[in-house]
């Protein structure tokens, strides 16, 4: 019996050192060379794809923001800012629940199935206010030309994309609320299209935080001397 | 170029590049393990373990060796996240509480990487970096391991032998998960994933405001957690995450590293075994329901019937614009037909066929081409019924490899055939009995039945995915999900390791006219009709009233 417990101690003394060696090894040493390497490398991708516009860091190129305007007392949902295109919808998104000294940037998904009729909700509201709020005279839009994206939350709440449909989709308004001639702006969200990866890879898009700031940059030219 | 091409060129890409590494990658795995040299840095470690790395173990041995080295990992885990707290390079977050811990803890030195924490508001520097993704490297070490003492137990005879584990899972983190890492992280910086210790900070934004960034070594640890099949994302959203998986490349490269050493093992069983084209039949049998299933799925997504999709013109919710139908459809299959888990897409949300491939992948055990070792000793274990179903069929002893499977050999397969069905089957059956943890669900109906078993289906199987609107933080999930990770991982490999003892003692036994041509596409077809038959007996009463409900209520 003494002996048994004195192999199973033996063993288990094995099993943590070989648990500590290697916790040194792809914990430690592994974490800190790729690091290493990747900041000599790749500091602007390592550090986040952050986007400047005037100077000012406006974000990461990879996570999608909100274009809101501000919430007047007691609306708990904002409106959108129709002047900005507008990111797909985020109903998934999560709060802080553990550590609420910090407003930190969440991921999330609704995870909400297609018989699920608060989904079939949402997607119908989303639709409708797609319409109204792309409809301008004499340009009305037609439910059938809003494509999914518009109208369905990302996976991670954070997608940076619309497709280029939605973005087309948005020309007419952005140019009425920015008092800018539709065909410039339509050429600024061909400029701002990216195809396929290799012609394949992925799905064309249009970077929302891109776009809008060079729709800015159009809006306000060079606030620096 | 419309999707459905888009989708199918990629899957194309994806085969070729596979191709090409399968070669290379197999046979080098293959040296690994048969090599009778050390590496100076394996001696050190060998040094500070205590262990003689030549010293050949018994399948007794090399499996207390597995259990006490999963165990030590199970309790450093623990502690790491109960007295995160108290550590520096926590970014000031809380200890995790008991329940959750032990959880998280056995989720992932079991491979499964079940998560019922969110990752960017729990964990610290410390727990992700040198808890969580230590255990990526290492438990995907473990199954390889004992994959190839499988292996061993085929080629070797006369002998009970299998093999040292020490040295098996020092090689297999040393000589083929941490190079591999090392280039792929990279890689996958090279693409946008983050990789820096700069903690939270504040970020402007286009309104002039500002955000809190969690950044943290996310590159180092996204690689293992796909290359090792194990799926517990840095972030919330996994591999949906901007951060963790930027575009269309990274994604496909992704799906690459999770299904390379599955697929390439196979060759290493098939050099080792000393004829390449029995680890032929093997990858033909995984290949084939891997192709199958991505096809079904793209088909089902595609069509995207649902009330909801129908309004909205396509099945996009819960899935991203850079990867779209297609390369969220092969995410999936890749991560539900391995034991990875990590999603770029929230299964919950696709289509009710959808979800149910994705529950059915991981219901055939996750074995075409399945985990990393666990995929190959899974499809070894259903060759050995199938041979032996074979056998009866023209009243013949069954082989495999020259080894004949008898009473005892059948019933370690059989064991280890039910132990996974029993877990999801039971814990499914008492959630739903029970009043309280029904209240978990997010979605009325079907879908609610379908979380619950998703969840006992994806930890049983150390998947570690999610019908992710299941609230499984509460006590009663985190215990009875963290029970079945640790029994569905650690009681079949009990079996494993006692099949291969077994195996390994045995005379060879010469090959005849009569002894079935394993090597053959008959062969393949045979398992491949084991695998689904077998799977279809068990599971289609449950599936049933899930995804088949829901689907073909839409």
């Amino acid at each position: 019996m003494n002996t048994s417990a004195g192999t199973t101690a033996r063993l288990l003394g094995a099993g943590l050192r070989a648990l500590l060696v290697l916790t040194a090894l792809c914990g430690v040493l592994y974490p800190l060379a790729v690091t290493g390497a990747a900041q000599a490398f790749f500091p602007g991708r390592a550090n986040g794809s952050e986007v400047t516009s005037d100077g000012e860091v406006v974000g990461s190129r990879l996570v999608g923001q909100r274009y809101d305007l501000p919430t007047a007392d007691g609306q708990e949902t904002p409106e959108p800012d129709l002047r900005w295109f507008q990111p797909r919808p985020s109903n998934g998104l999560g709060s802080n629940g553990v550590n609420t000294r910090y407003s930190l940037l969440l991921s999330g998904a609704t995870n909400l199935s297609a018989d699920n009729g608060e989904l079939v909700d949402q997607v119908t509201e989303a639709k409708e206010a797609v319409v109204r709020d792309n409809s301008v005279p004499g340009h009305p839009v037609d439910p059938a030309d809003v494509p999914a994206d518009a109208v369905t939350s990302s996976a991670s709440g954070l997608d940076p994309h619309i497709s280029p449909e939605y973005a087309r989709l948005q020309v007419r308004r952005v140019a009425a609320h920015d008092d800018l001639p539709v065909e410039r702006v339509a050429q600024l969200v061909r400029e701002h299209t990216e195809g396929r990866i290799l012609g394949f890879v992925g799905e064309p898009r249009v970077n929302v935080l891109a776009l809008n700031t060079a729709l800015r940059e159009l809006l306000e030219p060079a606030a620096t001397p | 170029m419309s999707p459905v091409l888009a989708g199918a060129l990629q899957v194309l890409a994806l085969v070729a590049a596979l191709a090409l590494a399968y070669r290379p990658l197999g046979d080098h795995m293959a040296r690994v393990y048969s090599s009778t040299k050390h590496l100076r840095v394996e001696k050190w470690i060998y040094k500070a373990i205590g262990a003689d790395p030549a010293t050949e173990m018994r399948w007794p041995a090399y499996l207390r060796g597995v259990l006490a080295f999963s165990a030590m990992g199970v309790l450093f885990l623990y502690a790491l996240q109960r007295f995160q707290g108290a550590l520096p390079g926590s970014l000031g977050f809380a200890s995790i509480d008991p329940d959750q811990a032990f959880n998280t803890a056995a989720s992932f030195v079991a491979n499964t990487n079940w998560q019922s924490y969110y990752g960017e508001q729990a964990m610290g520097h410390v727990v992700q970096t040198g808890g969580l993704a230590v255990q990526n490297f290492v438990s995907a070490a473990v199954g390889m391991a004992v994959a190839v003492a499988l292996v061993r137990g085929f080629t070797r005879s006369r002998t009970g032998e299998l093999g040292n584990f020490w040295t098996d899972l020092v090689r297999g983190t040393v000589r083929i998960l941490l190079p591999l890492s090392v280039v792929g992280a990279l890689v996958l910086v090279a693409t946008g994933v983050i990789q820096n210790f700069s903690g939270i900070h504040e970020v402007g934004q286009f309104d002039g405001g500002g955000r809190q960034w969690n950044g943290g070594a996310v590159a180092s640890q996204e690689v293992i957690k796909v290359l090792g099949t194990n799926g517990g994302g840095y972030f919330n959203a996994n591999s949906a995450h901007p951060f963790e998986n930027p575009n269309g490349l990274s994604n496909l490269f992704e799906v690459f590293l999770i299904l390379v050493i599955p697929f390439a093992l196979t060759r290493t069983f098939g050099r080792m075994a000393g004829s390449l084209k029995q680890g032929y039949a093997i990858l033909a049998a995984m290949a084939s329901l891997w192709l199958g299933f991505t096809a079904l799925m793209m088909w089902t997504e595609f069509a995207h019937h649902g009330p909801a999709f129908e309004i909205a013109g396509g099945a996009m919710e819960g899935k991203e614009t850079r990867f779209g139908i297609a390369g969220s459809s092969v995410f999936a299959v890749a991560t539900t037909l391995t034991s990875t888990g990590a999603v770029n897409s929230f299964h919950s949300s696709y289509t009710g066929f959808g979800g149910g491939i994705t529950m059915l992948g991981m219901q055939l055990g996750e074995i075409a081409p399945g985990g990393v070792g666990s995929g190959l000793y899974g499809m070894l274990v259903m060759a050995v019924l199938a041979v032996f179903v074979a056998g009866l069929m023209v009243g013949r002893t069954p082989e495999y490899l020259g080894k004949k499977i008898g009473a005892r050999e059948i019933k370690f397969a059989a064991c280890y055939i039910l132990v996974t069905p029993a877990l999801v089957l039971c814990f499914t059956a008492a959630a739903t009995a029970l009043p309280t943890p029904a209240d978990s669900t997010a979605n009325p109906g079907a879908h609610g039945f379908s979380e619950i078993l998703y969840a006992y289906t994806s930890g049983a199987n150390n998947n570690g995915s999610a019908f992710a609107g299941l609230n499984a933080d509460t006590q009663w999930f985190n215990t009875t999900i963290g029970i079945a990770m640790l029994l569905g991982r650690f009681l079949p490999m009990v079996f494993v390791l006692a099949l291969a003892g077994s195996l390994a003692r045995q005379s060879p036994v010469p090959a005849t006219a009569g002894t079935l041509g394993t090597h053959r596409p008959l062969f393949s077809g045979l398992l491949v009709g084991t695998v689904l038959v077998v799977t279809g007996l068990t599971y289609f009463p449950a599936l049933a009233l899930g995804p088949l409900a829901e689907g073909l209520a839409s």
